[in-house]
């Protein structure tokens, strides 16, 4: 019947005094804590000022293509190279690796294991202050005349040009070890503090979606940090590991750098899984269809993810052995994922949908997902992948997964547990204005995209051929529009922080763990530790909605 | 229809250069591959287009048909399986059958799409930042001539960092890697201008790093070839000096109008008297102009990097002489 | 909401503090809390002082810390993995890069630093025994051991070091070797015929020139920054005239085609003279030998660095260890170091081959 034999569902009263938010004050307390969700908090802040940052850059970008020539005054080919290049660094390492780990695990993992906090809490403290250093040296290359190499940093150009490489490399490489003790303390997490009764098929699939995660983030991080050392080495003694005029190998960079490269897409993309694999069962009222399948194949893919690197290489010189290797293991993740998705649906089948603004976040996600996943086989045939590499296609393919994949899973999962986290309900009609705005801004902004790359335009161009221009126009407008949807975004989940808190403790009727302690939960997270007896998708029939609180009880019965 | 859209899309500017595609979504098809490369892309834009629109479609099914009416009324979703095997086989099962059908379909154009046919006829190409440089068996250009219907292979070099030679009408592209030689091949199948972007970026002018391969019919590419030589032997320096500095990519560097880019202009160049990083000044003359071709490195005038490449033993005396002359002229 | 305390209480059995103290232990001070859910609660934690807040048993936070640093030691691997793949690639192109270099590197140096590193691993090890039994004299002093040894590590580094920069055997712009292989002592004692040989040509190679210079480019004047692509040797002595070079070459074919194959084997594997005797028209080094320098100095490096990382935490367990922190239920961090350290090591076991003793 219930998941806990002891404390049944804390009083779904809100909670004014005695939760983490508001138990100790002033600044240090925030910057000192111990506690997992405030470090959570900090994160979840600090990601979204730097999506700011970075979609500021966005936004210079893609009004600087308006026009074919040079549009903004002032605005050179090397600024503009350094507008890509940031905009690549800040949205890769500052926002979307960290993104749903730091900034939504940090908050819910030891929630949904009925911990108290994480392994290691002075260790996650650390992780943060050590993104806030990678932050800072990001921002120093900001201030010392940017990088413009891309944030592939390719040699030699990486080696040759005279802009500020080394403060964003070094950023980068401090950013990696925050990622890597993260990972590192979810993995301990999970295996040392669950629940009494939560065996590992009984975790929550956010947990699988977050272990898995972890596993790439400890394995790979490392790789690029070594490589990116590697470069800053090479720029400042001239050792020529990579410089050609020293004997050195410029694709053998690429190799390094894509080793970590690819497997970081599924640190960005497979916790975004996890969170769509939590809303979609509570908002149809189902169970999960096939757990098994989804929790094993988020591990099946962090897996087979090192050994796809390669496909970003098929024009490199790279043997054609080599390139087939990569191409059909490439093959191979897409079916997992193709699968995940039709469990998802399927999961909605025969369920009662309820579509507040997290269901429809997933919903578009399932949309936006696919298309950017399917784009991606035709980037995965090797012969086709000769005309569209380097063009806007990528460009197109890759936003399509990371922002209708990732951020719209991120904003989905935000919303979800905005109550759990803060205890307020945000305004559900602008929650869902604005998920319809982003919606719409970034099918407008990407989908013209396809067309300008498999029509010829390659990509991190400043100039370009007349006849893009008015695709270009579309994709800019649709920026514009996706900017305007985030704005919104923001402002309707800031501005219920103005409220008290009148969230119930379980508000969207869901059985994980997290959502039987009060919103927001008391610094200690649990009374007692809750123990489990089913599974994390069962129980809906066993919970009512309560007009009174807005949230749901069990059922008296 | 859609053609008609996309029409009307890029007609909000000026009018596509390039004739029409018979595929609106890919450049010309003016290769042998272009067309097996477009036809691949085309099944897999069919497949992926029903996969997605079905699953569009069976999401908004769902939604429509199991919407709830609100949570007051506690509806609760029906008993169902959480598997069913039939269904999760034929969900693996196709999709690897599909996919296993892609991968063999585009390992067998990457194959051909890099294995050279002998007796192909050779060009080299050096890349540079910011420009191509084709040599057809003595004959320089900046763009690249080609026969119609000849096997072409061109052998790539870079001097200074990764460019990547595109050429989106047939359909080929291969990374210029500075250290070694890299190459492609292709057939042009029609005559005509097709344009050739540099397809990894190099810096600054990368996006300005355009050229075009002009395919002649066997006849013209005679006549071509002819004028070339006769060019060669008979310019005058001036012109000739003129055609070096577009071939050669002086003017990604150089102004011939007085503004200052990467490098001085070389408007009125000749014959001023400038200063230099090592604190000296010289009256600029033709020994001068000759040392900073081949060694430019010598003398950096003030306020500008030291960025030029050498063309040492890349330009004989007489184009030399040529550049020279040219920039003497430049008043 | 009155009544803070009954909030979160939905059954009697729930405790009634309002706002627990953030102490680690003090939490569950409180006997009637937690007693009937046996989460280690009030008789667990203040039994163990150093048992943290979220852990309920000193076991579990001992193998939290276990899992935790060997996922540490798995991402060190991995970073090292890097340099080794680099390594790897390099010397499989370029082995004649590794046998010469390898000449200019001190074998007893190197196995000095082996040892050492051994011993330190040794007592590191007893030093986790000593903890579990509680043994804090004999704990302090295995701790000081192998912080010891780690500085006598990095003292004969940094001999080693500033040897290769008196030799002028460094990376990348900046190499230019005062001695040439054949004039080494680890080349003469171990090759004394091939070391003969290739005094004796280059005694012809070198004649009427001053300062000996048998590779064109990169000599630290820096005249040719300007030349990108592989450069090659130039031969030398070349501006002495052409019939004059012709002579000289006569010469040295002829004492390289007397000379046998066990003499000419050590000069051809490192590079000094090419595979195709016919062709060879003197002695070179080969082309891009600053990268094995480049290699060597960036792996030891870091290697050191970690050595240093690894002396800071051992000075923090001498200072806990010294005030009797440790003891059979709490000797996490010593065990933790004490992995650390094997890992640090491991990775030098794996460097002195590979650097050192490369044939």
């Amino acid at each position: 019947m219930a998941t806990t034999t002891t404390t049944d569902f804390v009083s779904p009263e809100p909670s004014t005094t005695d939760n983490y938010l508001n138990n100790e004050k002033g600044l240090l307390s925030w910057l000192l804590t111990l506690d997992h969700k405030r470090i959570g908090v900090m994160y979840l802040f600090s990601v979204l000022a730097s999506f700011a940052l970075g979609g500021t850059f966005a936004l210079l970008i893609r009004a600087e293509l308006w026009t074919p020539g040079p549009t903004l005054p002032g605005v050179t080919a090397d600024m503009y190279n350094q507008f890509f290049t940031l905009h690549g660094a800040i949205m890769v390492f500052l926002v979307i690796i960290p993104g749903i780990p730091a900034a939504l695990g940090n908050i819910i993992l030891p929630l949904q294991l009925g911990a108290k906090d994480v392994a290691f809490p002075r260790l996650n403290l650390m992780s943060y202050h050590v993104w806030i250093l990678g932050a800072c040296f990001m921002l120093l290359s900001l201030v010392l005349g940017a990088a413009d190499t891309g944030w592939t940093f390719y040699t030699p150009y990486s080696t040759m040009t005279e802009t500020a490489v080394i403060p964003a490399a070094f950023g980068a490489f401090v950013l990696g070890f925050s990622s890597i003790f993260t990972g590192l303390n979810f993995i301990v997490t999970i295996h040392k503090l669950r629940p009494k009764g939560m065996t590992w098929f009984r975790m929550p699939l956010f947990v699988w979606a977050l272990y898995s995660t972890a596993l790439i983030q400890v394995l790979a991080t490392p790789v690029i940090a070594i490589t990116l050392l590697m470069l800053i080495v090479e720029r400042t003694f001239g050792i020529g590991i990579f410089d050609p005029a020293l004997g050195g190998d410029p694709v053998l960079f690429e190799h390094f750098f894509w080793f970590y490269s690819h497997p970081a897409v599924y640190i960005m993309i497979v916790p975004a899984f996890g969170v769509i694999s939590e809303i979609i069962p509570v908002f149809s009222r189902k169970p999960i269809f096939g757990y098994k399948f989804i929790a094993l194949s988020s591990v099946a893919i962090a897996i087979l993810g090192f050994l796809v690197w390669g496909h970003h290489m098929f024009t490199s010189g790279q043997s054609v052995l080599a390139g087939t290797i990569f191409s059909a293991i490439t093959f191979l993740i897409a079916i997992p994922t193709a699968i995940k998705t039709f469990n998802w649906i399927s999961t909605m089948y025969k369920g009662r949908i309820h579509l507040e603004t997290p269901m429809l976040y997933a919903l578009a996600f399932l949309w936006v997902f696919t298309i950017g996943g399917v784009t991606g086989m035709f980037l995965a045939v090797m012969s086709v992948d000769v005309h569209l590499h380097d063009t806007y296609f990528v460009v197109a393919h890759f936003h399509y997964v990371m922002m209708g994949g990732s951020i719209t899973a991120f904003l989905g999962g935000l919303h979800y547990w905005w109550p759990k986290a803060f205890g307020r309900m945000y305004n559900e009609q602008l929650g869902r204005l604005s998920a319809l705005v982003v919606f719409v801004g970034l099918n407008l902004t990407f989908f013209p995209q396809f067309i300008l790359g498999s029509r010829g335009m390659p990509r991190r161009y400043y100039n370009y051929l007349e006849e893009f221009e008015g695709l270009h126009q579309l994709s800019t407008v649709g920026a514009f529009l996706l900017g305007i949807g985030f704005l919104l975004t923001a402002y309707g989940l800031l501005s219920s922080l103005r409220k008290k808190f009148d969230a119930p403790a379980n508000p969207w009727g869901a059985t994980t763990l997290e959502w039987q302690t009060a919103s927001p939960p008391p610094y200690y997270n649990f009374a007692t530790p809750p123990e489990v007896t089913q599974g994390p998708y069962d129980g809906y029939e066993n919970l009512e909605y309560d007009e009174k609180i807005r949230g749901y009880v069990p059922t008296k019965a | 229809m859609a053609n008609q859209l996309f029409h009307c899309l890029s007609s909000l500017a000026a009018p596509p250069k390039l004739p029409d595609s018979p595929f609106f979504l890919m450049p010309p098809q003016a290769s042998t591959i272009s067309g097996e490369i477009d036809w691949l892309f085309n099944v897999i834009l069919w497949i992926c287009s029903i996969v997605t629109i079905g699953v569009i479609i069976a999401m908004a099914y769902f939604v429509k048909k199991y919407g709830a009416k609100s949570r007051i009324a506690n509806e609760k979703a029906e008993k169902t399986s959480e598997h069913n095997t039939t269904l999760e086989i034929a969900w693996s099962v196709i999709p690897l059958v599909i996919t296993i059908a892609f991968f063999v379909w585009g390992f067998k154009g990457y194959v051909n799409l890099r294995t050279i046919p002998r007796d192909s006829l050779e060009v080299q190409v050096t890349a540079q930042k910011w420009s191509w440089l084709f040599e057809h068996s003595g004959f320089a250009s900046a763009e690249l001539h080609v026969p119609v219907n000849t096997k072409v292979r061109v052998i790539i070099r870079s001097t200074d960092v990764l460019h990547a030679l595109w050429i989106p009408a047939f359909r080929t592209k291969m990374d210029a890697v500075p250290g070694r030689y890299t190459d492609l091949w292709f057939e042009a199948t029609q005559t005509g201008t097709f344009p050739i972007h540099c397809a990894e970026y190099c810096g600054r002018s990368h996006s300005d790093m355009w050229s075009q391969v002009v395919v002649h019919t066997q006849a013209d590419f005679e006549a071509w070839k002819k004028a070339e030589q006769d060019k060669n032997d008979n310019t005058p320096p001036v012109a000739l000096g003129a055609k070096l500095a577009q071939e050669r990519g002086c003017f990604s560097c150089h102004s011939i109008d007085g503004s200052p880019k990467v490098g001085p202009s070389w408007k009125g160049l000749f014959g001023s008297r400038e200063s230099y990083s090592d604190g000296t000044t010289l009256v600029i003359d033709e020994n001068h102009l000759k040392e900073s071709i081949e060694d430019p490195q010598a003398k950096i005038r003030g306020g500008f990097p030291p960025s030029m490449p050498t063309f040492k033993g890349q330009l004989n005396d007489k184009q030399i002489t040529g550049l020279v002359e040219y920039i003497k002229s430049l008043k | 909401m009155t009544d803070t305390t009954s909030e979160t209480q939905s059954n009697a059995e729930t405790n009634g503090h309002s706002a627990p103290p953030p102490g680690e232990h003090e939490l569950h001070g409180k006997a009637e809390a937690h007693a009937a859910n046996g989460n280690g609660g009030g008789h667990g934690h203040s039994q163990y002082p150093h048992l943290a807040h979220h852990f309920d048993s000193p076991q579990q936070q001992f193998d939290a810390g276990k899992l935790g640093i060997w996922l540490f030691l798995v991402q060190e691997v991995l970073f090292f993995a890097g340099l080794f793949c680099a390594y790897t690639v390099y010397r499989a192109q370029h082995p004649e890069i590794f046998v010469y270099a390898h000449y200019h590197l001190d074998t007893t140096m190197g196995a000095v630093n082996t040892c050492v590193l051994l011993v330190s691993s040794l007592t590191a090890a007893w030093a986790v025994r000593n903890a579990q039994l509680g043994e804090k004299n004999k704990l302090v002093i295995n701790i000081s051991i192998t912080i010891l040894c780690a500085f006598v590590f990095l003292g004969v580094k940094y001999k080693e070091y500033a040897h290769k920069v008196h030799e002028g055997t460094l990376w990348g712009h900046h190499f230019n070797p005062q001695h040439e292989l054949w004039e080494l002592d680890t080349f003469k004692s171990k090759h004394p015929e091939s070391a003969k040989l290739a005094e004796k040509i280059a005694a012809i190679q070198f004649e009427g020139q001053a300062k000996r210079n048998p590779h064109g480019e990169h000599q630290g004047s820096g005249a040719e920054a300007n030349a990108p692509g592989p450069t090659t040797p130039s031969l030398p002595g070349a501006t002495a005239g052409a019939a004059d070079s012709d002579t000289k070459v006569r010469r040295i074919q002829s004492l390289l085609l007397q000379a046998s194959d066990e003499t000419l084997h050590p000069l051809v594997a490192a590079g000094i003279i090419k595979h195709n005797i016919q062709a060879t028209t003197g002695l070179e080094r080969p082309a891009t030998a600053h990268i094995f320098f480049g290699i060597y100095f960036f792996m030891t490096g870091l290697h050191g660095i970690h050595v240093i990382a690894g002396i800071i935490v051992w000075i923090w367990m001498l200072l806990k260890a010294q005030r009797g922190q440790f003891g059979p239920n709490y000797f996490g961090p010593i065990d933790y170091a004490a992995l650390y350290w094997h890992l640090v090591d491991l990775v030098w076991i794996y460097l002195f081959p590979l650097l050192y003793l490369i044939h």
